[in-house]
């Protein structure tokens, strides 16, 4: 294994939307690396569908206030809500700058960006479901990754592809760079810079059923907690309503922002129930929790009553196939029926990380509950938890994050960069990562502590006691159950001791993170005696914001994670029942 | 059922040349290939080397030769093809690791297309107009997610590597009939060259390849038209 050293003034470290957004504002003014595990357009920014919201008003009368109300409202009144206007404010800008990049806009009649509805976006506070989701057909996620991308091709952004990042170092309370292992050789490479952005994206494999890539393991996260930094709101995982039956892969709420109709097994339209006004477009905690519910009653469909249907069979074969042509490609690909004439089989499928790297709303990471910054690193998208989603967040936020905060973060290595020296790491800032890969290359693989063998039992534990409805008994279990997980995987074994494209190596690490991901979730859950937003606890069914109107900050400790709190950073909008 | 996998193995590090392995593997009829290949890589044999992410035909990282036709493993499921399942890394590009190709000459030729948009004007500061129908010109050619299935089917690239491809040019394509774009003139002399739009034979086999359903034989041909007309 050879060990190669670069020097840049700043490194980001993932290539979804919020590490393009930030390169591309940061690399014209520095000495700027972007690294990926994959190539930058397999990013998982790519899988998004429906639409990223700003109040254009193309459709109808908006204003960003009214968005950020329904974001503060959507998220149960957890998101810090100076940054929610930041959110959404500057939602407008992002939107026409990705335009004037070429993003290619479904458009309306009068050549303006087309607007769809979305679950909880509303105009005038609540009084009905707004236009407000600007899309390209059900690809907007693809085509964002795709723009930015170009973006960065013609700036001439220098790539490192299929390395994946996996250590930081941090001497004396400051940044020195990072090191990482390189796919094709297992070289090991460090990177000297003084600033440092993770925009490593989400963690939805620590479940079974996810709309996630297999990439989304939460290697970000996951590194800076290993240093001792806390994570953010680990209990508030969002479950996506619709995601296709067993496999879990997403269909777009634009589904439903296009007229689709939930049923259960009596084809009863169910949301009237539980969302009066709004009905299928309540947020999605709500719509999953009430098809969990429906199940639990006894009212699901199919031989084992455990899925509700998607009808969007009223919609007519023209507006599915000008508004919504890949989600339901993917139903005719693994379901194969044709939805069009057929209600569509789905479950409720682990999707987005409400919390993650706590950070400020220029991106600078903090190191506690009392916002002090640790110099020179960053972070932004799913991976970060600024807060702009609370307990829960609203379709199509997360495209508008990457692009607002990835930004931010990207002015904020920049302002970083030019105030401060350039930085110089030692030689032997790759000995911790070329250690724990021989550790792994030189035990002898055993059947039992393989990577499959744990992470499959992981997943599968998590997604019974941990997923939509919780108490104190089900994390308890679970708790026990990660012990013994971490137990297990103190003596993981690989079968692959080659050095090229040793892909069962970095399963082996990224399962490392999957368990520190679980463990502070799990830890986090447990802490919050309440009910609020994705976090249902069946012990505590209500909202106590006398207790809990506060971010948790989750800190590693062994196996487990240390809590504490921090005050929720409140505005206008007084928190009051959230009733749709 | 019990399924049986002939997969082409190569490790550059203790091989000299490909062989083929066999596995056999309980599979449900509504599984995905790639979830065949996890169950080998995962409860079998950790030395299985394929790219992954996304597993539903958005991200273009498991670009295969499955039963001689090229798809994503993700995409196809075992209930549609026929058993014993073979499985080949995908053809043209240089093998790295079983089912691993080195990517690089793909995205060489994907960059050498100028793929973004040039248009010096100041657009102003709201979105510039552009109807659906404008859109819809193009629209097929932006869901390309560089998975590199089209250019490895193609039988022109297969002899002559230095052949542009059909990715590049249908990346080319979704900017020269983007109303808003103003770098055509550029785009279209680099596809003029020996090795450009000129070197397809119209073989449809990429058309056939595309996981996204995209026309790509007939983007090729709405290129070579727009070449002679700039002329």
């Amino acid at each position: 294994m050879k060990i190669i050293k670069h020097s840049f003034d700043g490194v980001i470290v993932g290539a979804g939307g919020a590490g393009l957004r930030a390169a591309i504002e940061a690399a014209p003014h520095m000495k700027l690396a972007v690294i990926t595990k994959l190539y930058p357009t397999r990013s998982h920014t790519g899988a998004a569908q429906g639409g990223m919201s700003a109040a254009l008003a193309n459709v109808e009368e908006d204003n960003w206030n009214w968005h950020a109300f329904d974001t503060v409202k959507g998220s149960d009144y957890l998101a810090d809500q100076p940054a929610v206007d930041i959110l959404c404010k500057e939602a407008i800008d992002a939107v026409i700058e990705l335009e004037h990049w070429g993003l290619p806009f479904s458009r309306l009649e009068n050549g303006k960006i087309a607007q769809r509805r979305f679950g909880g976006h509303t105009v005038k506070e609540g009084e009905s479901p707004a236009f407000r989701a600007c899309y390209a057909a059900d690809r907007t996620g693809h085509m964002i990754l795709q723009t930015l991308y170009q973006k960065c091709v013609s700036m001439g952004v220098e790539f490192f592809d299929e390395f994946q990042v996996l250590d930081i170092k941090i001497e004396d309370g400051v940044c020195k760079g990072v090191v990482a292992f390189e796919l094709s050789t297992g070289d090991i490479h460090i990177f000297e810079s003084r600033a440092v952005t993770f925009a490593t994206g989400g963690f939805g494999r620590i479940f079974k059923v996810s709309s996630n890539a297999h990439s989304l393991t939460g290697d970000g996260p996951g590194i800076l907690y290993q240093k001792g930094i806390p994570l953010e709101d680990m209990e508030f995982y969002q479950f996506h309503p619709t995601g296709i039956y067993r496999l879990g892969i997403l269909l777009s709420e634009a589904a439903r922002g296009e007229g689709g109709i939930l049923r259960n097994k009596d084809g009863e339209r169910f949301m009237e129930r539980y969302a009066p006004s709004i009905k299928d477009l309540a947020p999605r905690d709500m719509v999953s929790r009430a098809i969990a519910t429906e199940i639990s009653q006894g009212n699901g469909a199919g031989p084992d009553s455990d899925y509700v249907y998607l009808d969007l069979t009223h919609l007519g074969a023209e507006t599915i196939k000008k508004k919504l042509p890949d989600i339901t490609d993917f139903v005719r690909t693994y379901v194969k029926i044709e939805p069009i004439n057929e209600p569509i089989p789905v479950q409720p499928t682990a999707h987005y990380a409400m919390g993650g790297i706590p950070t400020d709303v220029n991106g600078r990471v903090l190191s506690d509950e009392k916002n002090t910054v640790l110099p020179g690193v960053y972070a932004a998208g799913e991976a970060a938890c600024v807060s702009v989603h609370g307990a829960n967040r609203l379709g199509t936020n997360s495209l508008l994050d990457i692009v607002v905060f990835g930004k931010r973060a990207g002015e904020s290595m920049l302002e970083y960069v030019s105030k401060t020296k350039s930085t110089s790491i030692s030689d032997s800032a790759a000995d911790d990562l070329v250690n724990k890969v021989n550790n792994l290359i030189e035990k002898e693989h055993t059947d039992e502590f393989s990577v499959g063998r744990i992470r499959n039992d992981l997943q599968e534990s998590m997604e019974e006691n941990a997923k939509i409805f919780r108490s104190e008994e089900t994390l308890s279990k679970q708790t026990e159950i990660l012990e013994n997980l971490r137990e297990r995987y103190e003596n993981v074994t690989i079968f692959d001791k080659g050095k090229v494209f040793n892909t069962e190596l970095m399963e082996a690490i990224e399962l490392d993170y999957l368990l520190d991901m679980s463990e502070s979730t799990v830890a986090s859950a447990l802490a919050r005696k309440e009910s609020r937003g994705a976090h249902s606890r069946q012990d505590f069914p209500d909202r106590d914001d006398g207790n809990f109107m506060k971010h948790s900050f989750a800190f590693k400790n062994g196996n487990s994670a240390n809590l504490r709190y921090k005050d929720v950073e409140l505005g206008k909008y007084e928190p009051m029942e959230r009733k749709y | 059922m019990d399924i049986e996998l002939k997969i082409l193995r190569y490790d550059p590090e203790n091989d000299r040349k490909g062989h083929w392995e066999f596995y056999k593997v309980e599979a449900d009829p509504d599984e995905r290939i790639l979830d065949l290949l996890h169950k080998v890589k995962w409860f079998e044999d950790g030395t299985l080397s394929f790219r992954r992410s996304c597993a539903h035909g958005v991200c273009g990282s498991d670009a295969m030769v499955i039963n001689g036709e090229n798809m994503l493993a993700c995409q196809v499921l075992v209930k549609e093809v026929s058993n014993p399942i073979k499985i080949e890394p995908v053809r043209g590009l240089p093998v790295v690791k079983d089912l691993i190709v080195d990517m690089e000459p793909f995205m060489d030729s994907y960059k050498k297309v100028m793929p973004y948009l040039i248009n010096d004007k100041d657009p102003g500061d709201r979105e510039r107009l552009q109807s659906q129908e404008d859109v819809e010109k193009f629209e097929d050619t932006t869901k390309c997610i560089l998975c590199a299935a089209c250019t490895t089917s193609c039988p022109v690239f297969w002899t002559a590597d230095s052949y542009i491809g059909p990715a590049a040019i249908v990346n080319a394509h979704r900017f020269v009939f983007d109303s808003r774009d103003e770098g055509s003139k550029q785009r279209l002399e680099i596809l003029k060259d020996v090795n450009g739009a000129f070197r397809c034979r119209t073989a449809f086999n990429c058309t056939s390849a595309c996981p996204k359903g995209i026309q790509v034989t007939k983007a090729i041909e709405d290129v070579k038209r727009e070449t002679l007309l700039n002329n």
